[in-house]
């Protein structure tokens, strides 16, 4: 089974848990006044339910041929490309979300940006420092002073 | 109308006016850049600014040139980067990217700016003549017809779909739709479809979402094959648009200035929806042989959106000054600070208060002129961002899709959903399902949800449908749309079977 066929089965999942909460669960928790509504909380995700399992059911059925046209990427061959260096930045860009609040916005955001380039492979630390802490303070000032939008720039230990 | 006109004029001419078109625009143009602050957030941040200038026409000047600004800066970075940080520029991204990948970077920026100064000035133009008399036809265009018309949005993404794509773009639209339903409706304020995650209450963001669907799936194929943004060699070149392009993009201008501006005029529609009809009316008027072109990095493509939003922005100010009605999230903050000036827009302003009707609409012209003439010049070195070598780009990339997701929400758990999205659109590219549908949905959902609501709760039951030619025909115009390409799908493969077509 190709690739497209095996993500709709995933969405036909998707669709179906979705179709179930709107038809069998989400009712039962409205309250009398809003029964007498002719529209409930429910009523569009019922519709789209039924949508989404006979769009997916179309594809997983293959009643629409498509033809088959050379990708930008061959997924079967992932390997051949520079797999860990997107995993590698995946897992950086989760750890920048969660170190964010902690860390503080001055010293995540530089760090993932010099991590950023060295897992792609830059190794000349005299740009790669001074672009990374330059961004930083750059971004900050325009967000925080220019702006005005709070982003706690150092660690809380140091009250930021 | 002429006396109104020349009030304008003299307003909009004073050297305090004129500086203010100009450090809107450049406000505007460079925020814009940004994505995740959109000209919403843009005109929101300038709002004290322009309160504490106490001069109402003054203020209402900087805040338009702060509008037009951000809307074409939002198209620099959809062009440049595929990080559309506006819903209105989301389909500039379909080929104004893919020309930026061809090396065409500066020739895509000069046709936006070309095609967003004429959309924006036809629009004025427009607008000093019907805006007396669209405010009655807006007031015609019920609940029940906003839904209509979004189903036909919706179905005119069959569109975008080639061929053999239908069914996946319906796919997506339905995950679209289906995402927005998340978290807390206008109509109930009952959390839905949350799992009990309390960051889900408010639904997902726009920008979190149009970061994960096109900025970080083409950062990952960046990485993943690395392939040089510049072309082949490695020059930005191209800047200048021939005599036959200029003749090609000609009529889709003007074709979608005026269609985008009557999109505008109807209050909740705005230019997210005139981008995306303007992009798909013209690839179904377009030639057989260019409609191939279109999404592959076609002039036409990039022309038809971009003028089609500048005109909608412009259109969008008609309910706001005639009726008082905001169109759109943008021009309700306007009407916001406009009553803080002690303006009260409606029917009365341009009889009791003409020289700030006027001079708004004069304003319009000197800010796309002041637009024209700032960026023309300043588009090589914009285009130059491509230069930056990949191991810097990449990263920079990424933290700027992060922080246009962080900004808006002031949220960390955005940052995570934005990456998981992120994934899962990366395999769905794999797969080849297009991702612009699910966006397209998501903008749309939860206008149409509310839409179709109300009409339910007004006539009791779904008998608006038929009992609203308008409505009932648009929704004829919408299945239409999607049973078309199939249809020719079929006949196509018939006829490649050898079966006669039976003219």
């Amino acid at each position: 089974m190709a690739l497209d066929r095996w993500i709709a089965l995933i969405l036909l999942g998707v669709c179906l848990t979705y179709g179930y909460t709107a038809w069998f669960t989400m009712d039962g928790s409205l309250p009398p006044f809003m029964q007498r509504n002719p529209i409930w909380p429910s009523t569009f995700p019922k519709v789209l339910s039924i949508l989404g399992v006979g769009a997916c059911s179309i594809i997983l059925l293959g009643f629409e041929k498509s033809e088959v046209k050379e990708a930008d990427i061959d997924y079967r061959r992932l390997g051949e490309y520079h797999l860990g260096q997107a995993i590698s930045l995946l897992v950086l860009m989760v750890v920048y979300a969660l170190c964010l609040r902690p860390v503080g916005f001055l010293i995540a955001t530089s760090s993932f940006l010099i991590l950023g380039s060295f897992i792609l492979g830059e190794r000349k630390w005299h740009i790669m420092l001074p672009v990374a802490f330059v961004a930083t303070g750059s971004v900050w000032y325009l967000v925080q002073e220019v702006l005005g939008i709070y982003m706690r720039p150092l660690p809380g230990v140091f009250g930021g | 109308m002429l006396e109104g006109l020349l009030i304008g004029l003299q307003t909009a001419f004073s050297i305090q006016n004129l500086l203010m078109v100009v450090a809107g625009c450049l406000i505007g143009t460079f925020i814009g850049m940004l994505p995740g602050l959109g000209p919403m957030s843009i005109i929101a941040i300038m709002i004290p600014v322009a309160i504490s200038m106490g001069d109402p026409s003054a203020a209402l000047i900087l805040l338009a040139g702060v509008y037009y600004g951000a809307i074409f800066g939002g198209s620099t970075s959809s062009i440049l980067l595929n990080a559309p940080g506006v819903a209105g520029t989301v389909a500039s991204s379909f080929d104004g990217y893919p020309m930026a990948r061809q090396g065409k970077a500066g020739k895509a920026l000069t046709i936006a700016a070309i095609a967003s100064f004429a959309g924006g000035t036809i629009g004025a133009i427009l607008l000093m003549v019907f805006a007396p008399a669209l405010s009655s036809v807006a007031l015609l265009f019920h609940s029940a017809e906003y839904f209509a018309l979004m189903v036909v949005g919706l179905s005119a993404i069959a569109a975008f779909a080639g061929s053999g794509q239908v069914a996946k773009a319906v796919i997506m639209t339905t995950m679209g739709l289906i995402m927005a339903t998340v978290g807390e409706g206008a109509l109930f304020n009952l959390p839905r479809f949350t799992m009990g995650i309390m960051d889900l209450q408010s639904g997902f963001g726009f920008i979190t979402l149009a970061m994960a669907m096109f900025a970080l799936p083409e950062a990952l194929f960046l990485v993943l094959k690395p392939k040089d943004l510049k072309g082949d060699d490695g020059k930005i070149k191209d800047l200048r648009i021939t005599k036959a392009e200029a003749k090609a993009i000609t009529p889709v201008i003007g074709r979608q200035s005026v269609q985008g501006f009557f999109i505008g005029v109807l209050p909740g529609a705005g230019a997210t929806i005139a981008s995306f009809l303007g992009y798909a009316v013209e690839r179904n008027i377009a030639p057989k042989d260019e409609q191939e072109e279109f999404g592959k990095g076609s002039i036409k493509g990039l022309a038809a959106p971009e003028s089609a939003n500048n005109a909608a922005c412009t259109g969008s100010f008609v309910p706001l000054l005639t009726l008082g009605i905001p169109g759109s999230g943008t021009t309700a903050i306007l009407l916001g600070a406009l009553i803080a000036l002690n303006v009260t827009p409606g029917p009365r302003l341009m009889l009791d208060e003409p020289q700030i009707f006027w001079s708004v609409i004069m304003s319009m012209f000197i800010g796309n002129l002041v637009l024209l003439i700032l960026n023309l010049p300043l588009i090589p070195y914009i285009a130059k961002v491509l230069a930056v070598p990949r191991n810097y780009l990449i990263p920079f990339i990424l933290f700027f899709t992060l922080m246009g997701a962080y900004i808006g929400q002031n949220n960390a758990t955005e940052l995570l959903i934005l990456v998981g999205f992120g994934v899962c659109a990366t395999a769905l590219k794999f797969a080849d399902y297009p991702l612009a549908p699910l966006l397209i949905g998501f903008i749309l959902g939860g206008m149409m949800e509310d839409n179709f609501s109300r009409s339910m709760q007004l006539y009791d039951g779904i008998a608006f449908i038929w009992e609203r030619p308008m409505t009932l025909g648009l929704l004829a115009i919408a299945v239409l749309l999607v049973l078309l390409p199939s249809y020719r799908a079929r006949r196509a493969r018939a006829r490649a079977a050898g079966v006669a077509d039976g003219d």
